[in-house]
C-alpha cells in the first residue's frame, strides 16, 4: 500500500519515492503508446481491459512516478496480475524493456507493502533464503518428497482428503507432481562429461534447483544430449539458485546475491557456454547483466556470463552437430509443443526446439494453435492468481486438445507442471503425456550409448 | 457534470462493473498513439449493445456531459484524448461478427471488432476486406470507419470509406439512425454514410456497420527497386501509372528511412540510394506476371540501381520487411517518435520530400520519410524526444512547414490518420473558412450541445501541439 515506511536512518519513504528511484524512466518514456503490444497479452485478451495490457501498465507506472496517480492497492494488483511472460517485448517497435519494468515496480512494491498474508511472506523467506540458496537443503526436502512420494503417505493424504484444506490448484499440482529424486545430477552422474566425437566446445551446465530435485533425469539427459551433440559439459556444485522467483517477486537484492555466486562458479571454470533447459532460470542467466549493471565490480563479469547463456535446444541448432533422432517405437506419433515464454521471449528461441522436434525420424509434429501464448504457469502465478492461470490454462488446453498430439512438449519445468495439470484436470490423461523436450529428445537419439 | 446520480443511472443501464470511475480506469484512457498528449475522463463505460449506447447517450446528454467513443486508441491525432473530461466509451464489449451475407457479399459487425480479426474471417471464407491500415492487429472497425482509415492496399483498392455500405449509429441526444444498407446504389437524400465515415467520433457513435467484401486476388508478386536519383523514383511512380497499371502496393522509403532500416534490420540495403519502391501487384497470374515486367521495364528505364523480383513467398516476405521495419527502426532510434501523415498528388512525392528534407535542416531536426507513394500519401516521421522542449518546439514548427508546403503543392495535411486535436489547428489551411463554416453546420445539426468528441477537429485558435492536463 501507499503508507510511508520508516527507513532505519529515520526518513520516511513513500511507494511513490521509490518508484521514482527503482524505475527506468527512459523505459517508460520510450513507450510511445501505440498499442502493439495490446494482441500479445494474455491479460488484456482475456479481459478486454486497458489497464491488463502492457501499454495500460506502463502508463500506470508513468503515471504513479509523475504523480498523476497514487500506487493504491488496486496499483499492486494490477502489476500482481501481469505474468511476465513478456510476449509483449517482442511485440514492441520500440524496445521497450518491459520486464525490467515490471520487475523494478515489483521490487518497489516488496519494500512497501504490509498487504501479503504472513504465511505468504513467511513461505517465501523460508523458500528465497532458507532453501533456494542452498542445493545440499534442497535435495533434502527432494529427499523429503520422494519419501512422501514413495512411502505410501502421498496415498493416504490423497485417501483422507487432507489436501481438500489446501486451495484447487495445490491440490491438482499435488496429484502431477513427478517423483522427486533427492539426488540431483552431479550425485547421478558426476561434474566433467567428454564430448563424443570432435569437441565443439565447453559447456557449463545450469542444472536449477527445483528442477534438479525434481527432474533430475532431465537434467541427466541434457548432458547426454550435449555431449552427443560434440559438447563437453561440467557441472560445476558451487552454482546456486538462479534467482528467478526473488527477482520475479520483487527481491532484487536476493537475486543478485545469488547471481554473482553464479558467475564466480562458471568464471572459473572458463566455459564456452552456459547452458539452460529452464526457461525461468534461463530468462535471468540472459539478464544478469542487467540485474548487475549498476554494481561496477560486478558488471564486466556479469556482461559476460549473460553473453554466453543460451538455451539448450538454441546450442544445439546453432553450435552442435544435431544428433540423429528416430521415433523410439511408435511411429506416426503425434506431438505438439508449448512454448516456454522465457524460452521464446527471454532467450529468443522459438525455432530451434521445432528445428529439433521435426528432425525426429517417423514423428509427426503438429503446431499448436497459440502455442506462444502463456500456458497461466508464470513462476508461481498460479498460485497467487489461481483464477486468471486457470482461465489461461483452460483455453490453452482446448488448444491442445484440438492436436490430437500424444506428447505435449516443453522447455520448462513450470509449464511441464502446468501442462500436466492441465491434462489431468481435463481428464485427458490417458491420450496424452507431458514431457521436456530434452527427455523426447533423449528417448528417440537414435544412437543411445 | 459526473457525479455520483449519473454514475447509477448509467450502472441501471450497464450494470455495476461497466461503469468505472477509479484512478486506474481513468489513467488507462488518458491518452492514444499519439505522442505527448494526455489529459483525464471522469468514467470510462463499456455498452454491450445499441440500446446500452442511446439509453447512455440520453443520460449524458441530460446532464451534458461529454463522450469520446473510443475503439483501441491507436490514433495518431490525439482522437481519443478526452481533452474535456467526460465520459470514455469504449466499444470493445461490441465486437460481434453479426452476419456474412455471401449472396451480396456483404458482412455486417459491430464497432468494437478487431480488425485484424474480421479480416482474418472474412478470407478463411474465401472473401476479401482490403483496408489494411498497419495498425490492424490491434484497431477497430469502428476507428477505421470514424477515422475514415488507409493502408498499404488503398491505391487499388480504395480505403476504409469506399466499403462502408451502411451504417447504424446513436446521435448524442439518444436517437438511433440507419443509414445505407447492403445496397450497391442508393441515392436517397445526402449520403450521410460517407458523412459519418471519417467523422472522427464527432458527430454520432457508430453501433453497427455493413461492409462490403470482394473476391480475394488468386495470385501476387513482390518487387523492390531501389533508385540514386529521387526524381527516377517519383517518375517510376507516375509513370506506372501513367501506363495504366495501378499496383496493389506502392511504398516508398527515403534515404534517411533506408539507413536506420538497414541498420536496424541488416537487410543489406545500399546505402547510397536515395530511394527505395516497394511495389507489389495483385490478380491474374498472367496480368500479375505482364504487370510486374511492365514495371520492371519502367524502372529500369528510370534508371534503377537495382531490382529485385521475389522468386517466392519467403523472398516476397524478405522484401515486404523493409517497409515493415521501417516503423519499428524508427521508433527505436529515439525515445518519442512522431509520425505524420501529409499527403500530395502522386506527382509530387519528389518535390515534398526533398522539401521535407529542407524543413528538417532548416529547423534542424530528424525526419524520415516513408509511405504511400501510389496515393500520394507521406509520412514523415520526427525522431526526437518528448523531454527536451526546446527540440519539441523545433519538431512542431518544423511540421507547420510541412502541413503548408504539403498544401502549397495541392495536398492535404492528413491522408487517413485524422484531424483529431493534433491537426485541428490546420484544417482551416486545407478546407478555408467558409468550408469551416459549412462543417460546423453540420456539427451542430448532429450534437448542438457540443457533446461527441468535444475539442477535436474544429481548433479554438491555437495552431500548437500541447500538453493538456485535465482534472
Ligand atoms: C503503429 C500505427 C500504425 C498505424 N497505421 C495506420 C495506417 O496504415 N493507416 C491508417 O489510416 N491509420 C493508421 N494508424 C492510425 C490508427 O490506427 C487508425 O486511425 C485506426 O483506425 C484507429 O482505430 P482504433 O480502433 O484504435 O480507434 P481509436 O483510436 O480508438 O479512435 C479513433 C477515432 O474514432 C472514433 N471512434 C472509435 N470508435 C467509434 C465508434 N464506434 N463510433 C464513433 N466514433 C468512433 C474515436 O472517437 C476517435 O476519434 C496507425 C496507428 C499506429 C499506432
Ligand atoms: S508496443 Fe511498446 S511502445 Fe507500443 S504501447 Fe506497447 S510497450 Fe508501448
Ligand atoms: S508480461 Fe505478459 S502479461 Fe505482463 S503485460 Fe507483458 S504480455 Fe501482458
Amino acid at each position: 500500500m501507499a503508507e510511508p515506511k520508516t527507513m532505519e536512518h529515520g526518513m520516511t519513504v513513500s511507494l511513490v519515492d521509490t518508484l521514482k528511484n527503482k524505475l527506468d524512466y527512459d523505459q517508460l518514456t520510450n513507450c510511445m503508446r501505440c498499442g502493439f503490444c495490446l494482441p500479445a497479452c494474455p491479460t488484456f485478451r482475456e479481459t478486454g481491459l486497458e489497464a491488463e495490457s502492457p501499454r495500460g501498465r506502463i502508463a500506470l507506472m508513468k503515471a504513479a512516478v509523475d504523480g498523476i496517480m497514487q500506487p493504491d492497492a488496486a496499483f499492486e494488483e494490477q502489476m500482481d496480475h501481469c505474468l511476465a511472460c513478456r510476449a509483449c517485448e517482442p511485440a514492441c517497435p520500440a524496445g521497450v524493456k518491459y520486464g525490467q519494468l515490471i520487475e523494478q515496480t515489483r521490487d518497489s512494491i516488496e519494500q512497501h507493502t504490509v498487504r501479503h498474508r504472513w504465511w505468504v511472506k513467511s513461505a517465501r523467506k523460508m523458500a528465497f533464503e532458507g532453501l533456494f540458496p542452498h542445493p545440499r537443503r534442497m535435495r533434502l526436502l527432494g529427499g523429503a518428497l520422494k519419501f512422501y512420494q514413495k512411502s505410501g503417505l502421498q496415498k493416504l493424504t490423497q485417501g483422507t482428503g487432507i489436501m481438500n484444506l489446501f486451495p484447487d490448484e495445490l491440490k491438482g499440482m499435488e496429484k502431477i507432481m513427478p517423483e522427486a529424486t533427492g539426488t540431483g545430477v552431479i550425485k547421478e552422474i558426476g561434474v566433467r562429461h567428454p564430448a563424443k566425437g570432435e569437441k565443439i566446445a565447453t559447456v557449463g551446465l545450469f542444472r536449477g534447483c527445483i528442477m534438479d530435485i525434481m527432474f533430475t533425469g532431465t537434467n541427466v539427459n541434457t548432458v547426454r544430449l550435449l555431449t552427443e551433440a560434440g559438447f563437453e559439459v561440467v557441472i560445476p556444485d558451487e552454482q546456486t539458485c538462479c534467482g528467478a522467483l526473488h527477482a520475479h517477486s520483487g527481491e532484487g537484492g536476493g537475486a543478485k546475491k545469488l547471481a554473482k555466486s553464479n558467475i564466480r562458479a562458471f568464471k572459473d571454470l572458463g566455459v564456452d557456454w552456459i547452458v539452460s533447459n529452464a526457461g525461468g532460470c534461463g530468462a535471468l542467466l540472459i539478464e544478469y547483466d542487467h540485474l548487475l549493471h549498476d554494481d561496477p565490480q560486478w558488471k564486466d563479469d556479469a556482461a559476460w556470463f549473460a553473453s554466453r547463456a543460451v538455451d539448450v535446444a538454441k546450442l544445439v541448432v546453432e553450435h552442435g552437430r544435431v544428433p540423429y533422432f528416430e521415433a523410439d517405437s511408435q511411429a506416426g506419433v503425434r506431438i505438439t509443443y508449448q512454448d516456454s515464454c522465457h524460452v521464446r521471449n527471454v532467450m529468443k528461441s522459438s525455432e530451434a526446439p521445432r528445428k529439433l522436434m521435426r528432425s525426429v525420424e517417423g514423428v509427426q509434429f503438429v503446431e499448436m494453435e497459440d502455442s506462444d501464448r502463456c500456458c497461466g504457469s508464470a513462476g508461481i502465478y498460479n498460485l497467487t492468481q489461481p483464477d486468471m492461470a486457470g482461465q489461461l490454462l483452460d483455453r490453452k488446453m482446448d488448444c491442445a486438445k484440438n492436436t490430437a498430439a500424444q506428447y505435449m512438449i516443453t522447455s520448462n519445468p513450470g509449464c511441464l507442471l502446468q501442462m500436466k495439470l492441465g491434462i489431468s484436470k481435463s481428464g485427458m490423461e490417458n491420450e496424452m503425456k507431458a514431457v521436456h523436450l530434452v527427455d523426447f529428445l533423449y528417448e528417440n537419439m537414435a544412437d543411445k550409448k | 457534470m459526473w457525479s455520483d446520480i449519473v454514475k447509477k443511472e448509467l450502472q441501471g443501464i450497464m450494470g455495476e462493473q461497466w461503469v468505472k470511475d477509479d484512478p486506474q480506469s481513468l489513467v488507462t484512457h488518458s491518452y492514444d498513439g499519439t505522442p505527448m498528449l494526455q489529459s483525464l475522463p471522469d468514467a470510462v463505460i463499456y455498452p454491450e449493445n445499441t440500446a446500452q449506447v442511446s439509453e447512455t447517450l440520453k443520460v449524458l446528454s441530460k446532464y451534458m456531459i461529454p463522450v469520446v467513443s473510443r475503439g483501441s486508441g491507436t490514433n495518431l491525432c490525439g482522437g481519443t484524448v478526452p481533452v474535456q473530461g467526460g465520459v470514455v466509451m469504449v466499444m470493445h464489449r461490441m465486437n460481434r461478427i453479426l452476419e456474412i451475407d455471401l449472396q451480396n457479399l456483404t458482412a455486417t459487425v459491430q464497432p468494437g471488432l478487431n480488425t485484424k480479426q474480421f479480416i482474418t474471417h472474412v478470407e478463411g471464407m474465401g472473401l476479401f476486406y482490403p483496408p489494411d491500415p498497419s495498425s490492424m492487429a490491434i484497431s477497430t472497425i469502428g476507428g477505421n470507419i470514424a477515422e475514415g482509415s488507409g493502408g498499404l492496399r488503398g491505391l487499388k483498392y480504395g480505403t476504409t470509406k469506399d466499403y462502408v455500405l451502411g451504417l447504424e449509429a446513436v446521435l448524442a441526444n439518444g436517437e438511433v439512425i440507419r443509414t445505407g444498407g447492403k445496397l450497391m446504389k442508393d441515392v436517397a437524400g445526402y449520403d450521410l454514410t460517407k458523412l459519418l465515415v471519417g467523422s472522427e467520433g464527432t458527430l454520432a457513435v457508430i453501433t453497427e456497420a455493413t461492409l462490403k467484401l470482394v473476391p480475394p486476388p488468386k495470385y501476387k508478386k513482390t518487387m523492390l527497386a531501389m533508385f540514386k536519383d529521387i526524381y527516377g523514383a517519383a517518375r517510376t511512380v507516375s509513370s506506372i501509372i501513367e501506363n495504366r497499371i495501378i499496383p496493389a502496393t506502392l511504398e516508398f522509403l527515403d534515404r534517411p528511412t533506408i539507413r536506420v532500416v538497414d541498420d536496424f534490420a541488416k537487410l543489406g540495403l545500399p546505402l547510397d540510394m536515395e530511394a527505395i519502391l516497394l511495389i507489389e501487384q495483385d490478380g491474374d497470374m498472367e496480368s500479375v506476371e505482364r504487370d510486374i515486367a511492365r514495371i520492371e521495364e519502367i524502372c529500369r528505364s528510370e534508371k534503377a540501381e537495382r531490382i529485385q523480383v521475389a522468386e517466392s513467398e519467403a523472398e516476397a516476405l524478405k522484401l515486404l520487411t523493409a517497409r515493415r521495419s521501417a516503423f519499428t527502426a524508427l521508433a527505436r532510434l529515439r525515445p518519442t517518435t512522431i509520425l505524420e501523415d501529409a499527403t500530395v498528388p502522386r506527382s509530387k512525392i519528389a518535390d515534398m520530400v526533398l522539401e521535407i528534407n529542407k524543413i528538417a535542416l532548416k529547423h534542424n531536426v530528424q525526419i524520415c520519410t516513408f509511405g504511400h507513394a501510389g496515393d500520394g500519401n507521406l509520412h514523415p516521421t520526427a525522431t526526437t524526444d518528448a523531454r527536451d522542449q526546446e527540440e519539441i518546439h523545433r519538431v512542431e514548427a518544423a511540421f507547420e512547414d510541412i502541413f503548408e508546403a504539403a498544401i502549397r503543392l495541392g495536398g492535404t495535411i492528413t491522408g487517413e490518420h485524422g484531424v483529431g486535436l493534433v491537426k485541428a489547428p490546420f484544417l482551416e489551411w486545407k478546407v478555408g473558412a467558409a468550408g469551416i463554416e459549412v462543417m460546423k453546420g453540420i456539427k451542430q445539426a448532429f450534437d448542438p450541445h457540443q457533446l461527441l468528441n468535444p475539442g477535436k477537429v474544429f481548433a479554438k485558435s491555437s495552431r500548437k501541439r500541447v500538453v493538456i492536463e485535465h482534472g
